[in-house]
């Protein structure tokens, strides 16, 4: 089982939803967030495009921050999400500073936090995660890469698309359409 | 013209706008362990070459620093931690693939090492020392005897720990300045001048002073070259090692490295011992203090400045 | 009072006591996150309650999930909701925002002067409500009641608007109409007879074509049609958008026509000229149903895509091409008659060529085009008949606007500014959820009304600019405090929702259904307040249409069957529109008779002089106006405006990214405070734009205070819209300030 996400960007409008979502849903702190919004513009007016990408932890295979955590706490759960255990966790930053996405940040408690892809308290659930069951413009899919017939999986094989900085050798479970 | 930005007000502490995870803990904790490794190195050294003697400050004197030098770095690397009441977690597992983790476990051998090295030339500062118990006197024997073994344990960690210092930024894929494998030999080099600098610093003998201060400038000569090699690598290499070069060649870190670690650094106390060693008189402590700042601006400056280098997307 | 000049108060000098208080509540409401972890989780727990959302007016139902502490943790939509089709905006996601601010107006407050200095004091609610009701009675002694308006932006305004209509007013006004989307409503009434509603009737999820006239989706976060665009595009639909801005609409779509701004008129009527010359329009639809199509062909047989590019600057091969889009979807088209319309003052005749337009497609009452909505027939308590004032609102701004279907707020703001001729002149205002100074334009001109008035009641849930400058501030609980009226709209299916409390009001604050109550009990008006309580009233509401109070509560929306099978009209059917010929009138009978264009023309604007730009001003998905700037959620996501500048101009000005401007406009006034640049492509070289809704002068907003530039208050040129007085304000021009004091100008006082 491999966890994945693609985010359409041909879809989405950036309106930050899936930010606000997963603040209120997983509790992250006023002044933090698990996922953001980028907007890339090109060209010269009015030859103009833009690509809006909803991002968060890219959910590495191989992760770097897996890698270089000293205790641990970093480790893969199930289909292949990269969670950090709070009480394994010293707070040494050497994740975050592992992190070529920049995902990952210090909580207030101490402990460094980022996204969970929702596992425990939704998709185990059978539930999608915050950011994809709230999306207005539902330009997220969730799903198993293994099963064919996943949201994910479908749009993955119709859709061209690409991940963040392949050339870092990440990788990355969160896709973008384009 | 291109426009990336974040939309949704993305401000993580310590995240944004820039990496700033690392203060002045870690390049602390970083230079006082190389500074330790370097004396510990050539304390094992000369002591493996039949020349304490020869070299009393290195091996006898200057050892006494160690211990101390590595626990402020341990205090300095345990303030930086965010979550400080779960540190013991770094003692329960030994990851492979984490310098994090290669680095406490090499503190936790050398740490006792440097403090067993102390022990054994006690009696070189307090001639009248007393262990009080047998058994500290039996144990004392027991290393005693032991001697040049621990020395090249002591040697081995010593260049672990030199080059740990650079390996932990090293390691990093994310940061495009850091991640060079250069920083390993280049730190441990900057650790051997700082510490051979230290010594001379501490020396009264004359001998001793000149052998360091030709080592020393055998070692500034060895860092210049790989700073070099280190620019022509990242020069020859993608576009973000480029950008991360381009910090130190026109950057907003341009003047702090090459006025600080280039020129105070290694260049003019370069200069100071050849002038010294050529028999020009002038003050002895102006090159070694010259080096250890450069040292420790090294390692400020590149924590920071690799903390400023990214990937581009 | 009425004597002194009203001066500005800031509440931070306020009661410690219950500042103290709130930061208490807010903490514990914080501290117990990891148990609202653990029950959030159970989706269909017994722990949710309905409610619809009150952060913007698209009102999606949703459920308010508490943890096992009973505090609110998060707000998801209603499955059910043809509103939000269970997703919430991320303005509705953060509405638990506003209930954890913990700058809320949190005590009834009343004005008291002492030694020409006015301060508020802080008053229990029967002291505020005697002091409103004295002096209400009063003005109805010595004026008439119909001397007291309403203004109003939410639900708050059905339980007031219920109390006035008692007292003896129907001044009751939005500056949803006016300041906004009336325009188009009554562009589209004189010319279909019926009006667009909220939410639009469009059949965007079906569309085929869909042209965006300055209308931003996506940053304009109307929920449905954000949704339903998105369905769209993903069904192939073709988007075409009409902006000066290169908006996130205009790069999701296939043609972006980057128009020289206030030429929009030149651009539709050359559309109806293509569409006409080639015979693209929907022939049987417009010979059965349309009016006056011969003067329409006649009028706009010069506005040829080469004319229009001369104004519009738009490539007229362009022009032909994006005209057969429209044709090669028709009737399956929609241009979108959008929402914020008063730009220029010709608006409604802009949106006539809109509704002509449409016409011409024949989309109106076809699928993809605009469908039929239909509304559940909703019986209200029964009250004594409501006394008959002895003026009508509209007898304010006497006889003009008179093809204004709504009351103009903007009206009763001008006729309280006392003048020897009006005989009536306000003499009291309520205001309910609307910071007139930031919704209005022409501030000076709303400062000249409110220092004209004898009281002035501001009704809300945060301290706003206009707070500042009343007698009696009323604070409300959040929505998600109250109940409120059932939410009745029409869509493709009737349908209505329940909002109840998912917690007791915080603080001391109150509905503003229990306030209208309490005051019209102390007006002595109780018979028109004959219900117990919200539950009662809501409940006999709900059973006459087959539901319940205690059902409403385990569903929160329900939709009833349509009663006739007429979404859109069928094959030939006989339609009969409500206008005078009976017919769709391209030709506006309505117009000709009161003295205005049966058919659009295009009028010139003013362009900026030398070294000034357009002020443009948008919204951005994560703000509703100025309403949302203090959110602790929201604020997150963006707690200021910035100014969009072309490099080209940046280059000019020599201004950076991030450097801090002040802007002045053609009257010489000067932004309050400075705002950062963003120079970005995306914007012409003779505009400027920046989000609505920031720039807030009140200190008390702890986050919202000074971040940014109020565009209100550059807003002092207004062009009327002599049809039905829409507020244009798109003709406003600014020049950049480099060189200012950082300190910014504090809060008059």
């Amino acid at each position: 089982m491999r966890y994945a996400m693609a985010v359409d960007t041909k879809k989405c409008v950036g309106c930050s939803d899936c930010v606000v979502a997963c603040q209120t849903e997983n509790n992250v702190p006023i002044g933090f967030c698990r996922d953001w919004i980028v907007e890339v513009t090109d060209g010269t007016y009015p030859q103009l495009e833009i690509e809006i990408r909803s991002e968060r932890c890219n959910q590495c295979a191989n992760s770097p921050c897996v890698r270089c955590c000293p205790t641990g706490a970093s480790h893969y759960s199930e289909g292949g999400v990269v969670l950090v255990t709070p009480h394994k966790c010293i707070g040494c930053g050497a994740c975050i500073a592992s992190c070529p996405y920049d995902a990952r940040f210090p909580h207030p408690d101490g402990y460094v936090d980022k996204c969970t892809f929702c596992l425990h308290n939704r998709v185990n659930k059978g539930l999608d995660p915050a950011c994809v069951s709230v999306c207005p413009t539902k330009c997220m899919y969730f799903g198993d890469l293994d099963d064919p017939n996943s949201p994910v999986s479908k749009v993955l094989k119709n859709r061209k698309h690409k991940t963040l900085i392949p050339e870092a050798g990440t990788n990355p479970h969160l896709y973008f359409l384009i | 013209m291109r426009e990336e930005i974040i939309t949704s007000g993305r401000l993580n502490h310590l995240i944004d706008p820039q990496l700033n995870i690392w203060h002045w803990h870690i390049p602390l904790y970083l230079f006082l362990g190389g500074l330790a490794a370097g004396i510990l190195f050539f304390a094992a050294l000369f002591t493996i070459l039949g020349k304490e003697k020869e070299y009393p400050t290195a091996v006898k004197i200057a050892p006494f620093l160690t211990p101390f030098l590595l626990m402020v770095g341990l205090v300095a690397l345990f303030l930086d931690l965010n979550h400080k009441l779960y540190f013991w977690r770094l003692y329960t597992t030994i990851r492979l693939e984490s310098p994090m983790s290669w680095g406490a476990w090499t503190l936790m051998v050398v740490t006792p090492l440097s403090i067993i090295w102390c022990a054994l030339n006690i009696k070189s500062i307090f001639p009248n020392w007393d262990w009080k118990y047998q058994w500290v006197w039996d144990m004392e024997k027991f290393f005693r005897k032991n001697l040049i073994t621990i020395s090249w344990i002591m040697l081995l960690f010593s260049l672990i720990l030199g080059v740990y210092t650079g390996i932990l930024f090293s390691a990093f894929n994310a940061r495009p300045l850091w991640n060079t494998s250069i920083l390993g030999p280049l730190f441990l080099t900057s650790g051997l001048s700082t510490g051979a600098a230290a010594i001379i610093l501490m020396s009264k003998n004359s001998h001793e002073r000149h052998t360091l201060a030709r080592i020393d400038l055998m070692l500034i000569g060895i860092e210049l070259f790989l700073i070099v090699h280190m620019f022509m690598g990242f020069l020859a290499s993608t576009q973000v090692h480029i950008e991360a070069a381009t910090l130190f060649l026109g950057g907003p870190y341009t003047t702090p490295f090459w006025l600080f670690v280039v020129t105070l650094g290694l260049a003019t106390p370069a200069l100071l011992e050849v002038l010294e060693l050529k028999g020009f008189k002038m003050p002895v402590f102006i090159a070694p203090v010259l080096v250890i700042f450069g040292g420790l601006m090294f390692r400020f400056i590149i924590a920071y400045a690799g903390q400023a280098s990214r990937w581009l997307y | 009072m009425a004597t002194s000049r009203r001066q500005f108060i800031k509440i931070s000098a306020l009661g410690a006591g219950s500042l103290a208080l709130a930061g208490t509540a807010f903490e514990l409401a914080k501290g117990s996150s990891i148990l609202g972890k653990i029950s959030g989780e159970k989706e269909n727990g017994p722990l949710r309650t309905p409610t619809y959302c009150e952060i913007c007016f698209w009102q999606c139902a949703g459920w308010v999930y508490k943890d096992a502490d009973g505090n609110i943790q998060k707000i998801i939509g209603n499955d059910d909701d043809q509103h939000c089709n269970g997703r919430f905006c991320p303005r509705g996601t953060g509405g638990v925002g506003q209930y954890h601010d913990e700058d809320r107006l949190k005590t009834p407050l009343i004005r008291t002067s002492e030694g020409g200095k006015d301060s508020f004091r802080e008053a229990s609610w029967d002291e505020a409500l005697d002091y409103i009701a004295e002096k209400l009675k009063k003005i109805a002694a010595e004026h008439g009641p119909e001397c007291v308006a309403l203004f109003t932006h939410g639900s708050g305004g059905a339980h007031f608007g219920h109390m006035l209509k008692a007292f003896g007013s129907e001044s009751i006004a939005a500056p949803s109409f006016a300041q906004c989307r009336g325009p188009r409503e009554v562009g589209f009434l004189t010319t279909f007879g019926d009006i667009i509603y909220s939410p639009e009737r469009i059949d965007i999820r079906d569309t085929r074509c869909m042209v965006l006239i300055g209308s931003h989706l996506g940053e304009n976060m109307h929920n449905g049609q954000v949704q339903e665009m998105s369905d769209a595009i993903d069904k192939g639909a073709t988007i075409i958008t009409v902006d000066p801005r290169f908006s996130t609409a205009a790069s999701k779509s296939k043609y972006w026509l980057p128009i020289k701004p206030a030429t929009d008129m030149a651009l539709l009527l050359s559309w109806i000229n293509v569409i006409i010359e080639n015979e693209w329009y929907d022939k049987d639809y417009v010979e059965r149903y349309t009016f006056g199509f011969a003067e329409l062909k006649e009028h706009v047989k010069t506005f040829t895509p080469e004319w229009a590019y001369g104004i519009t600057t738009i490539d007229p091969n362009i022009i032909r091409e994006t005209a057969r889009e429209m044709h090669n979807a028709a009737p399956s088209v929609i241009v979108n008659p959008g929402r914020h319309v008063t730009w220029y003052g010709d608006d409604t005749q802009r949106l006539r060529a809109v509704a002509i337009l449409t016409a011409l497609l024949g989309s109106w009452g076809r699928r993809g085009g605009y469908y039929k909505p239909d509304k559940l027939n909703l019986p209200s308590y029964p009250v004594p008949p409501f006394p008959k004032p002895k003026r009508s609102p509209i007898e304010a701004y006497g006889g003009k606007y008179v093809l204004a279907n709504e009351v103009v707020a903007n009206g009763l703001c001008d006729a309280t500014i006392p003048t020897v001729t009006d005989q009536c002149n306000f003499k009291a205002w309520i205001v309910n959820g609307t910071n007139l100074l930031a919704a209005f334009p022409n501030q000076a001109n709303t400062m000249q009304a409110i220092q004209a008035l004898q009281l002035l009641v501001v009704v809300d849930t945060m301290p706003i600019e206009l707070t500042g400058y009343a007698d009696v501030v009323l604070p409300e609980c959040t929505y998600l405090e109250r109940y409120d009226m059932i939410r009745n709209s029409g869509h493709r299916q009737p349908n209505v929702a329940l909002r109840m409390p998912a917690v007791e009001p915080k603080y001391n604050t109150k509905p503003a259904s229990w306030m209208a109550k309490e005051l019209a009990g102390k007006l002595g008006l109780s018979a028109w307040f004959p219900w117990k309580d919200m539950e009662e009233l809501l409940d006999w509401q709900f059973k006459q249409v087959g539901t319940s109070l205690e059902e409403m509560k385990r569903i929160g929306v329900k939709n009833y069957p349509r009663e006739f099978d007429d979404l859109y009209f069928s094959p030939g059917e006989d339609v009969i529109f409500n206008t005078n010929t009976g017919k769709i009138e391209l030709y506006s009978t309505d117009m000709e008779n009161e003295g205005f264009a049966p058919l659009p023309v295009y009028t010139a604007h003013e362009e900026p002089p030398e070294g000034f730009y357009r002020l443009n001003y948008g919204r951005a998905p994560m703000h509703t106006f100025s309403r949302t700037a203090n959110n602790p959620n929201l604020t997150d996501l963006m707690d200021e405006n910035v100014l969009w500048v072309n490099p080209k101009v940046a280059k000019l000005w020599g201004l950076e990214n991030d450097q801090m401007v002040k802007l002045k406009n053609q009257d010489d006034i000067l932004s309050t405070f400075a705002i950062k640049v963003r120079v970005t492509e995306r914007i012409r070289w003779d505009s400027v734009y920046m989000v609505h809704g920031f720039g807030h002068n009140n200190k008390k907003l702890s986050r919202a205070h000074g971040r940014g530039i109020n565009d209100t208050e550059l807003v002092s040129r207004v062009h009327i819209d002599p049809v039905m007085g829409g507020t244009g304000m798109r003709g406003n021009f600014v020049t950049f300030i480099t060189d200012f004091d950082m300190s910014g100008k504090e809060a008059e006082a």
